[in-house]
């Protein structure tokens, strides 16, 4: 929120101006209030391995992280050129491979990549669109740093969390929103469907019948998707609503099987067909690859996207960007030590305490060693696993990243956080939703952001120009 | 709508009046064990027929203390039709059909869920069971606001409602199933008087003690409560209000989707023949041998309304 010199950023201006002149106790009290909203509207997520089974709340911060109208312009040019390139990326990957012919991107990383599927090999997907929905995570560290952390390019989650924000925020604080002029992000799951329509399958004949596949209630992302394909409009199907009836897949209705044209699945590629993929799936479809194939039908996003957010290839997204667009990144990645060369493990090893260190395909913050935050003995064990099978491990220096305040007891906080903006694509063009999802570890000097460890959540606002 | 979101409406809304229905049942309960001692065995065991969970109880526990059989009949995790259990599964029905309900109809559901599993997370005193079975009915009457007043009146209230009152009916029937014996006496000797704490518990159990008496005044007799209960069309737990509504939903629902179901038809006869004659010609058919057959008719309704709309493969 303030510079180095101290002073507040200007985005900030109007929001601080009427934080000072507020009660205390009333935040405190609307804080309050905006957790049992929470409860009640049901925004809750379970914890995998929680014994108990108990929902938990993710928590929500009131003090919205503000960006300005020429910061999210420069932002979101450079994610737009980020997911262009992520899609011809997958495209050439599953066609001629150029860029693997070009000796840019090792053609290894590829082939002996688990995320990497064979069988989308020379399969056109409807409307050449590979990631539909994308998140890129993008942190700050300076007045005019932003660096891309990660892609998401399977199912990237949290939209909703987006949307109940801003909502809450506009129920707790109506008259914060006539002081401030804040672009909308309420348009998103209209612009989802929009979106998703615009890459119906040959075999559509009319509006496109789009729906939402859910591995079911007790996934923890389940509210995201019922809100999504409530406010879409969409039906949210699981597995077994569905089947393949005359080369289509349908849902059962109250009145028999109809086909869907396009659905946005949130479940792993692993699991949508058991005939074709995992045997023992009962969260997909038998037989729907077969559909896919035969132009019957739209996946979103497309099965084999994992292999373009795999960590081990974060690394090599510059490259892939100027491969592919002709420019250089508008973005910068984090700079990452790939532990899979001797010499950049060797420069790991001897720098571990001031490093972090991810698995190349985990995710959710579990997993990985935050160099300067490990005791000396979990700086060991970590040491040993690097050694034992240094493929496994990206590394990244610990960036000194922004942070933004919080409310708490004693007053405003400073916390570090991430921001996760949305991203559709279909053949019409990129719709990015101003803003995002802003991420934030609320314990005091924490990187972690993740809700599976503590992380907290608040409202993200881009400024009118 | 898929067949799922359907059959997940009509649960919903069956488990919600379940909840209700034993409460009721709870309550009325409770009542004759306080005032008599000597019959609490027997009456808590004919609340545990009732409620269907009698071999279930006598599995887990045996004898009919008062404390226990409350305590299984609200939150034992073993009783699928304690409190605890069925308000669950009426949230997760609610969340499995979460885009077919309003956020107001769902929020209710949700709230019903949190304040009930909170109220019953330890063991209810008996001073504070009264206060209990209240909160439990409010919830309940809450969340039929909700969808009564916001959702569109459309399929799937129609499918909501029509659980509502298949519930409702049979819980009527359960009752009159578990206390016939005691109303057939008194009809086999005209003039004598049913015992009065009998029959105002089983008006109690579907709250109709005072209804009954601003309709029949002072006069208690068997013959009156079981057409009270069984044929008057005014009283919203009597099998053929409850039967009449079926009917309704189910040609809705016809009209809706613009084509005739077995179940209409089942429904149409279930009001029209089984509940169009003179509650004399009932009790001398044998009532027991009527409710059994009730009973069925509404269990052969719900499978056939679940094979016409697709519930399930």
């Amino acid at each position: 929120m303030n510079s180095q010199e101290g002073e507040t950023r200007s985005p900030y201006r109007d929001y601080c101006g009427w934080f000072e002149a507020e009660d205390v106790a009333r935040i405190q009290h609307k804080a309050v209030q905006a957790e049992a909203l929470f409860r009640t509207t049901g925004i809750t997520f379970n914890v995998y391995g929680a014994v108990d089974g108990d929902e938990r709340l993710i928590p929500f911060d009131v003090v919205p992280r503000i960006i300005s109208a020429s910061e999210w312009r420069r932002l979101s040019r450079g994610i737009e050129q980020r997911v262009r390139a992520l899609n011809a990326f997958l495209y050439d990957i599953y066609h001629r491979q150029e860029i693997l012919r070009a000796g840019r991107v090792p053609t290894d990383l590829i082939a002996g990549n688990a995320a990497f599927l064979p069988m989308m090999m020379g399969l056109d997907p409807p409307g050449g669109i590979y990631t539909h929905i994308s998140g890129t995570d993008i942190v700050r560290t300076g007045a005019n740093e932003f660096y891309v952390l990660e892609d998401n390019a399977r199912t990237p989650s949290g939209v909703s969390y987006m949307l109940e924000n801003r909502e809450t925020m506009l129920q707790m604080f109506p008259e914060l929103f006539a002081k401030v002029p804040v672009r909308e992000v309420s348009d998103y799951p209209i612009n989802l469907l929009k979106s998703l329509a615009a890459c119906a399958p040959p075999a559509c004949g009319g509006t496109p019948t789009v729906a939402v596949l859910t591995p079911g209630i007790h996934n923890s992302a389940y509210y995201e998707h019922s809100y999504l394909a409530d406010h879409m409009g969409a039906e949210l199907v699981e597995g077994h609503d569905l089947r393949v009836v005359d080369g289509r897949v349908a849902m059962r209705t109250t009145q028999g099987y109809k086909a869907i044209d396009v659905i946005y699945r949130r479940v792993d590629d692993d699991f949508l067909d058991p005939l074709n993929f995992r045997p023992d799936s009962m969260l997909g479809v038998p037989g729907i690859w077969d559909v896919y194939r035969a132009g019957g039908i739209t996946i979103a996003n497309a099965p084999g996207t994992g292999i373009a957010d795999d960590k081990a290839l974060y690394s090599y997204m510059p490259d892939i960007i100027e491969f592919y667009t002709g420019e250089k990144a508008l973005l910068p990645n984090v700079p990452t030590w790939r532990c899979s060369e001797p010499e950049h493990l060797r420069e790991v090893l001897d720098r571990l305490p001031e490093l972090v260190v991810k698995e190349v395909h985990g995710s959710g913050g579990y997993g990985m060693l935050v160099g300067p935050a490990a005791s000396k003995k979990e700086l060991a064990a970590f040491r040993a696993k690097l050694e034992a099978n240094p493929s496994n491990y990206i590394a990244q220096p610990t960036l000194s990243l922004s942070t933004v305040p919080i409310f708490t007891k004693k007053g405003l906080a400073p916390r570090h956080v991430d921001l996760r903006p949305f991203v559709l694509m279909s053949p019409q063009g990129i719709t990015i939703t101003p803003g995002g999802l802003t991420r934030v570890a609320m314990t005091r000097g924490s990187l972690v952001v993740n809700s599976s460890q503590g992380g907290g959540t608040k409202d993200t606002w881009v400024l009118e120009d | 709508m898929l067949g799922k979101t359907a059959g997940s409406l009509f649960w919903m809304a069956r488990y919600l009046e379940r909840s209700e229905n034993n409460a009721r049942l709870i309550d009325a309960g409770f009542r004759i064990a306080l005032t008599r001692s000597s019959t609490a065995a027997a009456e808590w065991k004919s609340v545990l027929v009732t409620a269907g969970v009698n071999q279930a109880f006598q599995a887990a526990h045996g004898d009919y203390s008062s404390a226990r059989v409350i305590d299984f009949l609200l939150r034992d995790p073993a009783n699928p039709s304690s409190i605890l259990s069925v308000i669950r599964q009426a949230r997760d029905n609610a969340r499995t059909a979460r885009t077919a309900l309003t956020r107001e109809t769902w929020e209710a559901v949700n709230t019903s869920w949190m304040t009930l599993t909170a109220l019953l997370k330890r063991q209810v005193r008996e001073d504070d069971l009264p206060d209990v079975l209240t909160t439990i009915r409010q919830q309940s009457a809450q969340v039929r606001g909700a969808l009564n007043g916001t959702m569109l009146r459309n399929d799937g209230y129609h499918f909501a409602l029509l659980g509502t009152y298949l519930e409702r009916a049979d819980n009527t029937a359960r009752i009159l199933d578990v206390k016939y014996y005691l109303l057939l006496p008194s009809v086999a000797h005209i003039g004598t008087s049913i015992d009065n704490v009998q029959w105002e518990t089983i008006l109690r159990s579907v709250s109709a003690h005072r209804a009954y008496r601003w309709l029949y005044g002072a006069e208690i007799s068997a013959l009156k409560i079981a057409e009270f209960l069984i044929l008057y069309p005014q009283m919203p737990r009597s099998l053929a209000f409850c039967s009449e509504r079926m009917e309704n939903h189910l040609a809705q629902l016809q009209r809706h989707y613009g084509e005739e179901t077995e179940a209409w038809r089942l429904a149409h006869a279930l009001s029209h023949e089984k509940l169009n004659a003179p509650i004399q010609s009932i009790f001398d058919g044998g009532l027991h041998q009527y409710v059994t057959g009730f009973l069925r008719d509404t269990a052969n309704l719900a499978r056939q309304v679940e094979r016409d709309y697709r519930f399930v493969e």
